[in-house]
């Protein structure tokens, strides 16, 4: 069978994904073959989880906040006001706690290993760890995918954890809803397999950060305006991406762990 | 590795382009094991790009390469491992690794190969840098050296395992006539005491002639010339001739 491309665009993101699919088979391979650097596994771990720890509690504390607010506005007027908890625990498991921390950690860690991996390319580093018979994604690859595919969930975890405690506080404090029910009726609610799904979802984006950062960074040219390029690119490709996927996933985990009732 | 007289390494009908601009048209060379082989050719003539062709850092667009006698045009790139662990490589701007210090720089080859003893990883590394003169600059990040320092420093990792067969991409480019000298000398040093194989890749005509056994020149992406110094010298052909007095054919 022949293939034609009628367009430009389809070859190169077909030639992209074909990249992105040998980045990711070459690396599994690795990792299931042992070939896994736990030293640089533990640096990265470092680097990537415990450095956007901040961000990520800085970001779950606001959204946490902001969101309460907005839905006991609504929620006030229909005299609804305890159910105020479940409602702002759903979303942040099953929807905003992946997502935002998914978002805030492909700007903060795809770029950086991005940048880095982009700057090894065009400075020959690259070339220079092969003439040392060391494989690039053994060394480079594969610790910053075991260290995503920890950190990840970890970090989705301390989002919500922080913006749940941020909602109890401006909902109970700020807006005087009973403390009793709002926790009452946030335990009667939320489900175990909420939080499976957005540890889930974590683990999914966290493969979709790394391997976008590693493949722009591997495949950078032309210089530092080539590095400042692949480092935008490898943002914006991952975000959007992040955001794409995840409808995808709500629908698809959503079979698996239906909303409401009883796990 | 092969005995000395044979041909470490053989080159036939090497092409390549890039971006539909045709590099390397042809290459027919052969690098005796044992000595000092020096590239010469204009800038951006290919003369680094075949250079890397013999490591596989780049794979050919036709044409054969045979390191020790086994094909490796074609080879993909964790079969190329176990070659590359005999050859070493000293790149144009040095390429260290700039998240590491100089130390962990040079003990890196050491260390990716199964060295586990700290103790033979620092005097190796210690005798690596005193064979460059960077004696007690080891604990410096390589953005704090100077572009000489950052090349000798590459040197040091490029020798620290002692490979067969050592490939140099401009050793002496951007360096001061005492620096160039000691690099003359420690590639000179190199192929009389250890009997490695060198490639060596310059512009450099005082380089050339402290350090040549053979010489070969690259030009419009073929052979123009394989020989010893001597016949370098002794030739008459007017590109040759041209290439080592510097002289261009612009009018003033």
């Amino acid at each position: 069978m022949k293939f034609s491309y009628s367009f430009p665009l389809t070859r190169a993101f077909s030639l992209y994904l074909g990249q992105i699919a040998f980045l990711v088979g070459e690396t599994f391979t690795s990792i299931f073959l042992g070939r896994i650097r736990w030293r640089l596994v533990l640096n990265q771990i470092v680097e990537i989880g415990f450095g956007s720890q901040a961000v990520v509690i800085v970001t779950g504390i606001f959204t946490g906040a902001v969101f309460t607010a907005q839905i006991f506005f609504q929620f006030n007027a229909l005299n609804m006001s305890t159910a105020v908890g479940p409602v702002v625990s759903i979303a942040l498991c099953r929807e905003l706690g992946p997502v935002l921390t998914g978002l805030m950690v492909a700007g903060r860690v795809g770029a950086a290993i991005c940048a880095e991996i982009g700057t090894m390319k065009v400075t020959e580093q690259i070339d220079a760890l092969r003439a040392l018979a060391v494989h690039p994604v053994d060394y480079l690859v594969v610790p910053r995918t075991v260290a995503m595919m920890i950190s990840m969930p970890l970090l989705v975890g301390e989002c919500i954890f922080f913006a749940l405690t941020a909602s109890y506080y401006v909902a109970t404090r700020i807006l005087n809803v009973n403390s009793v029910f709002f926790m009452q009726h946030m335990w009667f609610y939320t489900h175990t397999k909420d939080m499976v799904m957005a540890l889930t979802k974590g683990f999914v984006f966290a493969l979709i950060v790394v391997f976008v950062g590693c493949q722009q960074g591997l495949t950078t040219s032309n210089g530092a305006v080539g590095v400042g390029r692949s480092t935008t690119e490898a943002v914006v490709i991952s975000s959007l991406t992040i955001l794409m996927i995840n409808f995808f996933l709500t629908m698809g985990l959503n079979i698996i762990f239906p909303a409401g009732g009883k796990f | 590795m092969a005995s000395l007289g044979k041909n470490l390494i053989e080159v036939r009908d090497l092409r390549q382009s890039f971006s539909g601009q045709e590099i390397l048209r042809g290459v027919n060379l052969n690098i005796p094991s044992g000595e000092t082989t020096v590239l010469l050719g204009q800038s951006g003539g290919g003369k680094s790009v075949f250079l890397k062709h013999l490591i596989g850092l780049i794979h050919p667009l036709s044409g054969s390469i045979k390191i020790d006698g086994e094909e490796i045009a074609h080879l993909a790139e964790r079969q190329l491992e176990p070659i590359r662990r005999k050859i070493g490589m000293l790149f144009q701007d040095g390429a260290l690794f700039d998240s590491m210090t100089l130390f962990e720089n040079v003990a890196f080859p050491l260390r990716e190969r199964g060295e586990r003893s700290e103790k033979v990883v620092r005097e190796k590394v210690a005798r690596s840098l005193e064979l460059v003169s960077l004696e007690g600059q080891d604990q410096k990040m390589p953005s704090n050296l100077s572009g000489g320092m950052r090349k000798r420093a590459a040197l040091a990792r490029a020798i620290i395992t002692e490979p067969a067969c050592i490939l140099y991409d401009e050793p002496t480019a951007g360096l001061d006539p005492i620096v160039s000298d000691t690099i003359n000398k420690l590639i000179r040093r190199m192929q009389s005491q250890l009997k490695v194989t060198s490639i060596v890749v310059t512009h450099d005509m005082i380089s050339t002639n402290y350090i040549a056994d053979r010489v070969a020149l690259l030009r419009e992406g073929r052979i123009h010339f394989d020989g010893s110094l001597a016949n370098l010298h002794s030739s008459t052909d007017p590109v040759i001739t041209d290439f080592i007095e510097g002289r261009s054919h612009e009018i003033d």
